[in-house]
């Protein structure tokens, strides 16, 4: 602090320094995005030209290496879909009520052992889920499928990896997703809000359904849509446990997501089957796309209403 | 991300205090640096992966050229005794035999600098008919020559054979299957164990994904291609161990030599698949690797009789070897 003069000089300086490393840092994010499109896009259309975008799309037979190959994807398409919405439909209740138990009655102690044990959840690797799964829920599947289709002349026998299995795992995996983000929103509902539906006579259990949910609701919502996009764009785990066949999404039945179905044939893919499974990577990039703009419209919706 | 986040947060929130300043701007700029070379590898990846597993079989073979050429110096000493070796070989034929011939491509161009070999997979009918027409000196086949092939002028050189094990769990009671019964087991007409003699178990079918070399001859072996029910589809050799070992009922395929005691193997038409039975050809899941030449290996160029020297020897049955693949006595 020799004088005034030296000291803008220096400041003026880390300003600058400090607005170039933001411009850099946002030009790299964009050069990313930018690259990966441009790049899918131009891998992923050449098969979709010479396919036909029909057959792809609606076809239901996947047979890429055969004499005469066959690159119907419907019933992955479908199966991401089915996979994904029953695993939002398994986590999300859980995950939201969960973020109730924390923001709302959770005792202090108890919190303080549930909170670590959810962020703990949110930093395991997927391939150690696909692996437990592999131990533990394909044993328990395959001895269930069993007893269900005893006798049957024809259930295919998966061993347990099945679409069930799938869904168990990536229920599992959104869980620190929904949670965290659920439990933020409902803590940021003002206490006001609350303090009048008990003025009014309110339980807490009333207040929480009635009052703090359904003013968390944006927050909630977003929730979901980023555990939507983390279930519908995860690989590994699931490639471990859904056995990886091309069959309808039944839920005894093994079956290929979009996902895996890129990871498990990329190996050894040659000429137009490779370039299918580019336009496969195509397809769950607009996917997402599709999801992640959704999210930004609801969190510019939920911004709006405050 | 939240630990470069931290770090700036930091840096800005103190840049007041003068005598820090230095100190904070590194700070950023190291977080920034991060930061950057963080999204440069993640972009770099995605971009390189994909070309880098194309099997192009050229590019390998040019890439293993160069680097060879920059040892060209080192190993002058040795390059001496193998300077008068040069020239082009090149090779057609099986896409099964395409991990075979690119690593005996490399190997060799690593040991004679001289030489470039080169190698294209069209199939092994394409092949044999490319070094009959004389457009390549070798062509790789993954079956015997026919005798119309043999009749215009193609030498059988078999320099590897392949052999794939059919494994069951442990606990499995079936030691011994017909071509038929495996057939039907493949194909999904056959559903439970004790349709073939063993306990009323159900099968889970067990295979590779598309495109798996392993998966290929097993299906063109038993003449089923296309036309199999798996149950699974796992996209490595282990991950097909793995499954069989722990799923009561299970049955897969893999490469002989990476059979272990935690599955068991079964005998096929009462062969037990060993290395003496598969070279006896007694044994129904092998098939040999064929580098057919047009006319004796005697008559053909210095460097392409230099290259079945090679495979011939210790050197070269190591490669093999280490191919998953037998070699032949």
């Amino acid at each position: 602090m020799n004088s005034i003069f030296r000291s803008k000089k220096a400041q003026s300086a880390v300003e600058k320094t400090a607005e170039i490393v933001f411009t850099v840092c946002a030009f790299f994010a964009v050069l990313a995005v930018l690259s990966i499109t441009v790049y899918m896009f131009m891998n992923g259309t050449p098969a979709l030209a010479e396919v036909g975008i029909t057959e792809i799309l609606f076809g239901s037979i996947w047979k890429p290496t055969a004499s005469e190959p066959s690159f119907g994807i419907a019933w992955v398409i479908l199966t991401s879909i089915v996979g994904t919405t029953l695993a939002i439909l398994l986590g999300v209740p859980i995950g939201v009520l969960t973020a109730v138990f924390l923001a709302e009655t959770a005792p202090p102690k108890l919190a303080a052992v549930v909170k670590p044990a959810i962020e703990l959840l949110a930093g395991i690797p997927s391939v150690i889920y696909g692996l437990l799964g592999i131990l533990l829920l394909c044993p328990a599947m395959y001895s269930l499928e069993q007893k269900i289709f005893k006798g049957s002349e024809t259930h295919q026998f998966t061993g347990g990896a099945n679409l069930i299995s799938a869904v168990l795992v990536l229920a599992i995996m959104i869980l620190p997703t929904v949670i965290n983000i659920s439990e933020s929103a409902l803590r940021a509902v003002p206490a006001s809000l609350k303090s009048a539906s008990y003025g009014l006579g309110a339980s807490k259990i009333q207040t929480i359904f009635k009052v703090t949910i359904p003013a968390a609701k944006s927050g909630i919502i977003s929730a979901i849509v980023l555990g939507v996009g983390r279930a519908i764009g995860e690989a590994m785990a699931i490639s471990l446990v859904s056995g990886s066949s091309v069959n309808s999404p039944l839920p005894f039945n093994s079956v290929r997501f979009l996902t895996t179905a890129i990871v498990s044939e990329m190996g050894y893919a040659s000429g137009l089957h490779r370039q299918m499974l580019f336009t496969i990577g195509l397809v769950l990039f607009i996917f997402i796309m599709i999801i992640n703009l959704s999210l930004t419209r609801i969190l510019k919706g939920g911004n709006k209403d405050d | 991300m939240v630990y470069i986040n931290i770090l700036l947060v930091t840096a800005i929130g103190s840049y007041r205090k003068e005598e820090k300043i230095m100190k904070n701007r590194m700070i950023a700029l190291i977080a920034a640096g991060i930061l950057a070379v963080g999204s440069l590898a993640g972009c770099g990846s995605t971009e390189t992966s994909a070309p880098a597993e194309t099997p192009a079989a050229e590019t390998t073979v040019e890439a293993a050229a160069e680097s060879t050429a920059s040892e060209e110096t080192t190993e002058a000493a040795e390059a001496e005794e193998v300077a008068d070796l040069s020239g082009t070989i090149t090779m057609s034929g099986s896409t099964s035999m395409e991990k075979l011939a690119n690593a005996v491509a490399e190997s060799f161009m690593a040991k004679y600098p001289g030489v470039t070999v080169t190698a294209e997979f069209t199939g092994s009918s394409a092949g044999i008919e490319s070094v009959l027409a004389g457009s390549v000196n070798i062509g790789n086949s993954s079956r015997n020559l026919k005798d119309e092939e043999i009749a215009n002028g193609a030498v059988e050189n078999i320099v590897a054979i392949d052999g794939i094990a059919v494994v069951v769990d442990p606990a499995n009671t079936v030691a011994d299957l017909t071509a038929d019964q495996l057939i039907a087991i493949y194909k999904g007409e056959t559903k439970n164990w004790s349709e073939v003699g063993g306990a009323d178990q159900a099968i889970v079918v067990v295979g590779r994904e598309a495109g798996s070399g392993t998966r290929g001859a097993f299906e063109e072996l038993l003449d089923i291609e296309d036309a199999c029910a798996y149950a699974n589809e796992l996209d490595s050799t282990g991950a097909v161990m793995a499954k069989v070992a722990s799923t009561p009922g299970a049955i897969g395929y893999v490469s002989l030599d990476v059979v272990d005691e935690s599955v068991i193997a079964v005998n096929l038409d009462g062969v037990e698949p060993t290395e003496e039975n598969i070279k006896a050809g007694s044994y129904m899941l092998s098939r040999p690797f064929v580098m057919a030449t047009k006319g004796e290996i005697s008559e053909q160029p210095a460097e392409v009789q230099e290259l079945f020297n090679y495979l011939a020897s210790d050197e070269g049955k190591e490669l093999i070897k280490s191919v998953g693949l037998i070699t032949v006595d």
